[in-house]
């Protein structure tokens, strides 16, 4: 690398002593990127931008939350009605978790749709998989902090779900739980990892980075780049898209703040913890329906723990599942028909999550039926489909370059 | 340099002095981890509250309680000459976790339960009047529906077991302690 001369004397002389400098304009201004990136590519960095709310929220609810069964309840309660703008704090957090979600679920699907996992770019899917297992144990320790009865309960189940585990499941529980049940030790640990794992995420992040400069962002297309005129500068192309893209989102988002700060919670958890009553439905927070929906759908408890543990692990050799050359769904007329149901049969699975197992499907089937086909898709598209369709199908030609197409689309 | 270029003998020392090293220091953290881990198991004081005691003589036949043990709630339900018979007369060979009624209490009329689910653990109603008791007269689980027989014993529904009995004994005729 050629040493990079500033007109600033301060910046030259950091830059002397640390190249943090141009490190920051190589991957921040400077920093090469497709000319043909579409909206899609704009929830990564929302999703970032979220993370950041989150984890700034968090420290402040945290100087204010107290981890213990007696008072965590009423801590919550406290922040929302007698803390300085304790409610903002507390409505950003909690919408904040499920935007969160929202944005990395379509931030996944896209990668899905244009082929972004597959080569050079598999450890770059595979760290994202991980952020996503992070930010599940994150959003799950989370969620059981306030101590209402889906809190414990919530706890309570997903805690047992390792008791299905062979020989040592009662221990693993127990060592989980600090004791015979959920409780002071359970809560207060949890509030400890909740803490602790953002930052890991946040480094996971800075992982996904690196692994996305080095071979660059995928595009629409899913072609590589040949020539510099492929390519635009991040900023202020990227930068001025993402923050376009950031008012809409904020506008969404700060709609549930504002005037429906409980959309995606559940009325229960308004009940203090309850170690004596389980309430009559437990359902999980929105974004682990899809899950939920395949622990139901095996009627062995062990087994339902497996299928739904592979539902996620999966996720994680999709780039050798997928065995196609060609990435973009645009040029692969039948996996892009496939993307859609896969799509649809992963809404399917949500939905049949926040129901009751035995309530009817539009009178032809239960929901439990009814999962048992969404689960045995969502498996079938990895496993069955994905290799033989990157055999058999018949892809479109691919174009030459991205300058090309974009030269061709704004020449009509 | 050339002194300490590897000589044939000098070449195995370092391989000894680095293998070894390498193995101790495995060892070293390997044992210095369970700490860590171990001090995630119930401390001593949670292990002290381990025993309820429960005075039995208010609860009249036909009627249950809850009492908490270990934070977890105990189910005590006096039981019917009906449901004893019940629980009796079942064919064992029907059953996810056959064990004989007998097997399960000390006392035919006093039937002592860990009332959590063994699925994934929520509390099965059938302890109040007018609760839901499933198909065999017990209990049921409104999580993912397991119901449970007069004795406890799983019947019906995903879950894997029946109700454990915890370790209780009877310290005069209306009076146990539990664990």
């Amino acid at each position: 690398m050629s040493k990079r001369q500033y007109n600033n004397r301060v910046m030259q002389w950091v830059e002397d002593r640390l190249p943090i400098i141009s490190l920051m304009e190589n991957s921040g201004v400077i920093y090469p990127t497709p000319k043909n990136l579409n909206y899609w590519w704009n929830y990564g960095s929302l999703a970032g931008v979220v993370m950041v709310i989150m984890i700034l929220t968090g420290i402040f609810l945290a100087m204010n939350y107290q981890a213990h069964p007696t008072v965590a309840f009423d801590s919550v309660e406290r922040i929302v009605r007698d803390v300085n703008y304790g409610w903002l704090l507390r409505y950003l957090h909690m919408n904040g978790a499920s935007m969160f979600f929202l944005l990395v679920y379509i931030h996944m699907f896209r990668g899905m749709y244009y082929g972004s996992y597959k080569a050079p770019r598999e450890l770059l899917w595979m760290i994202g998989v991980t952020i996503y297992l992070a930010m599940m144990a994150t959003a799950f320790m989370g969620y059981v902090l306030p101590w209402g009865q889906m809190s414990f309960w919530g706890a309570t189940v997903i805690t047992n779900l390792f008791s299905a585990v062979p020989v040592v499941g009662t221990d693993i529980v127990t060592w989980m739980w600090g004791g015979f049940a959920v409780d002071f030790p359970t809560l207060n640990r949890f509030f400890a990892w909740h803490y602790l794992l953002p930052f890991i995420l946040f480094a996971l992040v800075f992982l996904h980075l690196w692994a996305l400069h080095t071979h660059k962002s995928n595009n629409p297309l899913g072609i590589d780049a040949k020539t510099p005129q492929d390519m635009m500068p991040f900023h202020p192309f990227y930068t001025i898209k993402d923050l376009y893209g950031l008012g809409f989102f904020m506008i969404f988002y700060l709609y549930f703040v504002f005037f429906q700060p409980n959309f995606f919670g559940e009325v229960d958890n308004y009940i203090p913890a309850n170690p004596m009553v389980t309430p009559p439905h437990i359902v999980p927070e929105w974004y682990f329906l899809p899950f939920y929906a395949m622990l139901r759908a095996v009627p062995d408890k062990l087994g339902g723990v497996i299928v739904m543990f592979a539902g996620v692990l999966i996720l994680y050799v999709l780039p050798w599942l997928d065995t196609s050359k060609v990435r973009s769904a645009r040029f692969r007329p039948v996996f892009k028909q496939m993307f859609w149901i896969f799509f649809l049969d992963c809404l399917v699975l949500g939905y049949v999550g926040a129901k009751s197992p035995d309530e009817m499907f539009m009178g032809i089937m239960t929901m439990t039926t009814l999962g048992q086909i969404a689960t045995t898709y969502y498996f079938f598209h990895f496993i069955v489909l994905l290799p033989l369709l990157g055999k058999y199908e018949t892809t479109k030609p691919l174009p030459n370059s991205i300058a090309e197409e974009v030269a061709k689309k704004y020449a009509q | 340099m050339t002194d300490n270029s590897n000589t044939l003998g000098d070449g195995s020392r370092r391989d000894f002095l680095l293998v070894s090293t390498a193995t101790l220091g495995v060892a070293g953290t390997a044992l210095a981890v369970w700490p860590f881990i171990h001090s995630a198991n119930p401390a001593k004081d949670v292990l002290a509250l381990a025993s309820t005691e429960v005075d039995l003589s208010a609860v009249e036949e036909g009627m249950a309680i809850t009492v908490m043990w270990r934070g977890k709630p105990v189910f005590i339900r006096h039981r019917t000459p009906s449901d004893i018979q019940m629980a009796a007369e079942v064919e064992l060979a029907d059953m996810r976790d056959p064990q004989a009624d007998a097997d399960r209490v000390q006392k035919p009329e006093w039937l002592i339960l860990v009332g959590v689910c063994t699925h994934l653990g929520c509390i099965p109603s059938g302890q109040k009047l007018g609760d839901s008791r499933g198909e065999f007269g017990g209990w049921f689980c409104p999580c993912h529906g397991s119901h449970y027989d007069t004795s406890g014993r799983i019947r019906k529904g995903p879950a894997p077991f029946n109700l454990p009995v915890p370790p209780y004994a009877f310290t005069d005729d209306t009076n146990i302690v539990i664990g």
